[in-house]
């Protein structure tokens, strides 16, 4: 075992065997001019100043840390007697634009800025990074080009009109299953094509180096104040922390400050669709293999050829054939523990959110939550656990109803 | 004398060398190798065999739909290769070098790989996604069978970064002659006469010039400026048009193809 776990990644851009810069040459050059400009940012106290101002007066930081009374009440109804965690949220829903997004987004859009790049382009599953994108382009007054799969595009119909209104271009792409993988692939294409004038914002924790490390990063905000929210309503470490995986963006962002924290347990759930052992599921790290796609090396869900298989989720933004190489090496080596939901878990666990809590969940942390529940049940009731609500549902209100048979 | 050193130097001095592309497999196994074996005859000099892949990152839609109609003929690198062997049954002087990506190699196992490439009469094995920075990934494998890697330079290779692409290069360098995917644009002549003496002056290996070369005319142009021209999605797009409705080749397919190889041919000779 590694004495930190927070050393990574080394110089070339690796967690153990994980990461690293698998791109066509034409990029190379660009990508290590990110990394260097993203280094020099990280000194520059004006860039730092600048970001932080955003996250508080724009975005809304720090979110709230929420301790939701009526899920962990209804957990010990079904747990046995002393058993039950005390369930906190840490509300990143809240958040300007509705998901943990922005909070990268912003230190990416300054980051081009401060390279002189004049456009931005970005991929979109959800649409919650593509619309974080296109809010901080506006801001900035940067013309944007979101990749939407064009599955995506008509599960996430709310996202693409409000990309629209906030002035960037979607381009849907039909190739592959027309989901994340393709609309990173066509982003990919494009960047190759525009490398000169454009920078690519990537909406999570994978991607070649500096990627990872830089979304992560960014990102890491959640869990430094989860840290700090955690003292002051109790006095101490949570004992688990659990978040959805769809690259792994919200979930690194919640453990990375916790890493070196050993009696915190961490949970990453990833989406089981329709059942871990049916063919569509999401869950790279439990059926997949360490490949190299999108420019690193992760765990990918692929055939005995190396062949990339197509994921399925519910939820748009989980439905990724990959994982972050971070995770992917987190998993190795066994300091997080990878579980799954499945698309009904995440239905219930929708709904019934929504009625215990007054909050609408995105289907993404419903599957968070999903697991949340279940741990929960069996730890004991003096325990602490914190799940991320990385987004509200708005966006997937008409998902949601026609599955449930209701016409909008 | 690696089989790609003996193509350039038997070509030193007279003309550029024609380097076709076509992805094994496309669109079914016995059309992709008649193709293969005629393409010698035809005039191509040296043969890139594209490794079939799900997500090809650097290449435009009509190599993507290529890989799909491989892949769907039931490509695997390991019929990739056999089908390598086949060709190389007959013919033994045509450097063959294999096209792709690496999550498949990875997936097959690299030292493994690049012994049965080795002894299935590959030559040189460009793989787009594993940059200098990567190189040790497969470059030691890739030597210990004598396979060449060659590598990919593009406009956004400046000097101070070309040394270091050119050194882990070898067989020839593929000058990528515009900013972007397979099959989108094409280089003007100003460029590409001002990029290759940039290069040539880092290097001796013959440099070969490719993305965006479609007619005779072009590929004549680049073989002239540069070592060599390859042509792919141009010849990619001539099967695509042969085929039926259901994506089968039809019974002029093999010569459609080899049709459009000579006619670069000629032109490069003349
Ligand atoms: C609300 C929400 N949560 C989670 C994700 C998955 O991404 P990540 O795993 O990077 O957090 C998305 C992606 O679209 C999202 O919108």
């Amino acid at each position: 075992m590694p004495n930190s776990f927070r050393q990574g990644p080394d110089s070339r851009g690796r967690f153990g065997q994980f990461g690293g810069r698998f791109v066509a040459e034409t990029l190379m050059p660009l990508i290590l001019e990110v990394e260097a400009a993203y280094e020099a940012s990280k000194t520059d106290q004006a860039f730092q100043d600048e970001w932080r101002r955003l996250l508080k007066d724009y975005v809304g930081r720090p979110s709230p840390l929420w301790s939701a009374e009526r899920i962990t009440a209804h957990v010990r109804k079904s747990a046995k007697p002393g058993k039950g965690a005390k369930i906190y949220f840490k509300r990143d829903e809240l958040n300007h634009t509705g998901a943990h997004k922005i909070n990268a987004v912003l230190g990416q859009i300054l980051l081009a800025k401060k390279m002189g790049k004049t456009r931005i382009i970005a991929e979109t599953g959800a649409g919650q990074h593509g619309v974080a994108t296109a809010t901080a382009c506006a801001l900035f007054d940067l013309p944007c080009t979101v990749f939407m799969g064009a599955t995506d595009v008509e599960r996430q119909q709310p996202n693409v009109f409000r990309m629209k209104l906030l002035g960037a271009e979607v381009r849907p792409v039909s190739a592959g299953a027309g989901t994340l993988k393709d609309a990173m692939n066509e982003a990919l294409r494009y960047w190759v094509a525009n490398v000169t004038d454009t920078y690519y914002c990537i909406g999570t924790v994978a991607g070649p180096h500096p990627y990872p490390m830089m979304v992560r990063d960014f990102q890491s905000v959640i869990g430094e104040e989860a840290k700090v929210q955690m003292q002051a309503a109790e006095g101490r470490l949570p004992d688990a922390l659990v978040a959805a995986i769809g690259g792994g963006s919200n979930a690194m962002g919640l453990f990375y400050p916790f890493l070196d924290d050993p009696s915190v347990q961490m949970y990453g759930v990833e989406a089981a669709g329709r059942g871990i052992d049916t063919h569509e599921h999401a869950a790279s790290l439990a059926k997949g293999r360490p490949g190299v796609l999108h420019g690193n090396r992760m765990y990918l869900l692929q055939d005995d050829d190396g062949q990339v298989q197509e994921a399925h989720s519910i939820s748009a933004g989980l439905d990724y054939p990959g994982v972050g190489p971070e995770h992917s090496w987190l998993h190795e080596i066994g300091r997080v523990r990878y579980v799954s939901a499945t698309d009904d878990d995440a239905l219930d666990a929708f709904q019934l959110c929504s009625r215990l809590e007054g909050i609408i969940p995105a289907l993404e942390p419903a599957h968070a939550l999903a697991a949340t529940m279940r741990l929960a049940v069996g730890m004991d009731a003096d325990k602490i656990l914190v799940m991320n609500m990385c987004g509200r549902g708005d966006k997937d209100i008409f998902t949601v109803a026609k599955l449930l048979g209701e016409r909008l | 004398m690696s089989r790609i050193a003996a193509r350039f130097a038997s070509l030193k001095g007279t003309r550029g060398a024609l380097i076709t592309y076509l992805q094994a497999y496309d669109p079914d196994p016995a059309t992709s190798l008649a193709i293969l074996r005629g393409l010698p005859g035809a005039g191509a000099d040296i043969i890139e065999v594209g490794m079939p892949f799900t997500d090809p990152m650097a290449d435009g839609p009509s190599i993507q739909l290529a890989a799909q109609r491989a892949l769907k003929s039931g490509a695997t690198l390991s019929r990739t290769l056999a089908l390598v062997r086949d060709f190389r049954a007959e013919e033994t002087a045509t450097p063959i070098v294999l096209m792709g990506y690496y999550n498949p190699i990875l997936s097959y196992g690299v030292a493994s790989f690049c012994v049965e490439a080795a002894s299935s009469g590959v030559d040189g094995l460009i793989i787009v996604d594993v940059p200098p920075e990567e190189a040790d990934e497969i470059e030691p494998d890739a030597k210990a069978q004598g396979l060449d890697l060659i590598r990919l330079v593009a406009p956004t290779t400046d000097d101070s970064r070309l040394p270091k692409v050119l050194a882990a290069t070898s067989g020839f360098v593929y000058y990528v002659s515009i900013l972007g995917i397979t099959g989108t644009r094409s280089a003007s002549r100003e460029s590409m006469a001002a990029e290759i003496p940039r290069i040539r002056a880092h290097t001796d290996l013959p440099i070969v010039i490719g993305f965006g070369i479609r007619t005779p005319a072009q590929a004549a142009e680049a073989a002239g400026i540069g070592d060599g021209a390859a042509v792919g999605t141009a010849l990619v797009d001539v099967l695509a048009g042969s085929l039926d409705e259901h994506g089968r080749a039809k019974s002029d397919t093999v010569r459609r193809v080899l049709d459009a190889v000579r006619a670069l041919a000629e032109e490069i000779r003349r």
